[in-house]
């Protein structure tokens, strides 16, 4: 069983994730970031599911946590995925390329599968499990990418959406800050049991960076992405 | 050696999204004009010292907590910190790096003398309503 701690984390991120929905239907976008609103509300349920199995179904170590864990987490990512295409519809918005962005997400995202397959067919007997989370991971890594040529994007076009800049960033620091605590328990296994606890934590960060987006800024508000920029320092 | 490349790019990463982000917030309170009374207490006009980012701190933790601005003090509080690592380390190599940390850091001070403006007016806001009750 997970200590008080892990639990405590799980219901914050859980508070957290309910928050965002909240923010974001007091600020009257829901409909506007109906993706991430649903990714979001999503993560309630499959908090919830989790939270039950841990208190039910033996803990964090019986086998029904970890596949509900892989399948869930596999299921989350490609919804997350799929919010991040909505950011990329909504910056590229004026140019009217929505179809060609959809198409290009799902030929992506079947690129992904392709790949997470061919990993998996080559080396498990256990295979739509470790496909589910062979494709979690690598779909992480393409978020990364595509969240940081997103953010090109915005400074290139001078994007000057307050909300949807903050929700960029968040997005960014959420899959690179998972990318970091993954490579670095790979590279130094005997600190996983760190990186095991620094994930949840992680997990955290977005929905309290969107709920503090949806409550805080508001959809009319502006600023200069570029002088939000490393470079440009002033 | 590919868990290490994928390391420090995801670092790199970070930092190109970390950085922007709190600027992001720093942003909102650089049109904020201060209170008189805060000015007098930091004595920040409009332009902030980095150096006196830690002073201005203990002031605002001396006034009642407002939940809004947790997580923005904390955010911007672990960027100064990285700055400084940033100051530290760009001293003897690159000058102008150093002048970006140190008007950053300023920034940073800015930032929570308007935190510190915003907390003055909560409190007062809160005794005036005991005082009506």
């Amino acid at each position: 069983m997970p200590g008080s701690a892990s639990y405590a984390i799980l219901l914050l991120g859980t508070l957290l994730e309910a928050l965002v929905v909240v923010c974001a239907v007091r600020r009257k976008v829901l409909k506007k970031y109906f993706v991430l609103n649903l990714y979001m509300l999503l993560c309630v349920f499959v908090s919830l599911g989790r939270y039950h199995i841990l208190t039910h179904d033996g803990g964090v170590k019986s086998i029904t946590y970890r596949y509900f864990y892989f399948y869930s987490d596999a299921l989350l990512t490609i919804i997350l995925y799929f919010g991040l295409i909505s950011l990329y519809i909504s910056v590229f918005e004026e140019m009217k390329v929505e179809r060609y962005l959809r198409m290009g997400a799902i030929v992506l995202l079947a690129g992904t599968s392709w790949f997470s397959y061919a990993v998996v067919s080559q080396s498990s007997h256990r295979m739509l499990t470790y496909f589910a989370f062979e494709l979690s991971q690598n779909l992480y890594f393409v978020g990364l990418i595509l969240t940081y040529v997103l953010w090109a994007a915005v400074l290139k076009m001078r994007h000057t959406q307050a909300l949807l800049v903050q929700l960029v960033l968040s997005l960014g620091i959420y899959f690179s800050a998972y990318a970091a605590s993954y490579s670095l328990s790979n590279l130094h296994p005997t600190l996983y049991s760190y990186v095991a606890y620094m994930v949840p934590v992680i997990g955290c960060l977005l929905p309290l960076s969107w709920a503090y987006a949806f409550w805080r800024v508001p959809d009319e508000a502006r600023l200069s992405p570029q002088r939000l920029a490393m470079a440009g320092s002033r | 050696m590919m868990a290490a490349i994928i390391l420090v790019c995801s670092v790199a990463f970070f930092l190109q999204f970390f950085v922007p982000y709190c600027r992001s917030l720093i942003a909102s309170s650089a049109e904020h004009m201060l209170s008189a009374e805060v000015q007098d207490v930091t004595g920040i006009r409009t332009q902030a010292a980095g150096d006196d980012f830690a002073r201005v701190m203990q002031l605002l933790m001396l006034c009642p907590d407002r939940p809004e601005d947790r997580g923005e003090i904390r955010a911007v509080g672990m960027y100064f910190r990285l700055l400084n690592v940033v100051k530290t380390a760009a001293r003897r190599l690159t000058p102008s790096v150093l002048a970006w940390a140190e008007r950053e850091r300023g920034r940073c001070t800015y930032f929570a003398a308007v935190a510190l403006d915003r907390r003055v007016a909560f409190s007062r806001d809160l005794l005036a309503q005991q005082i009506e009750a």
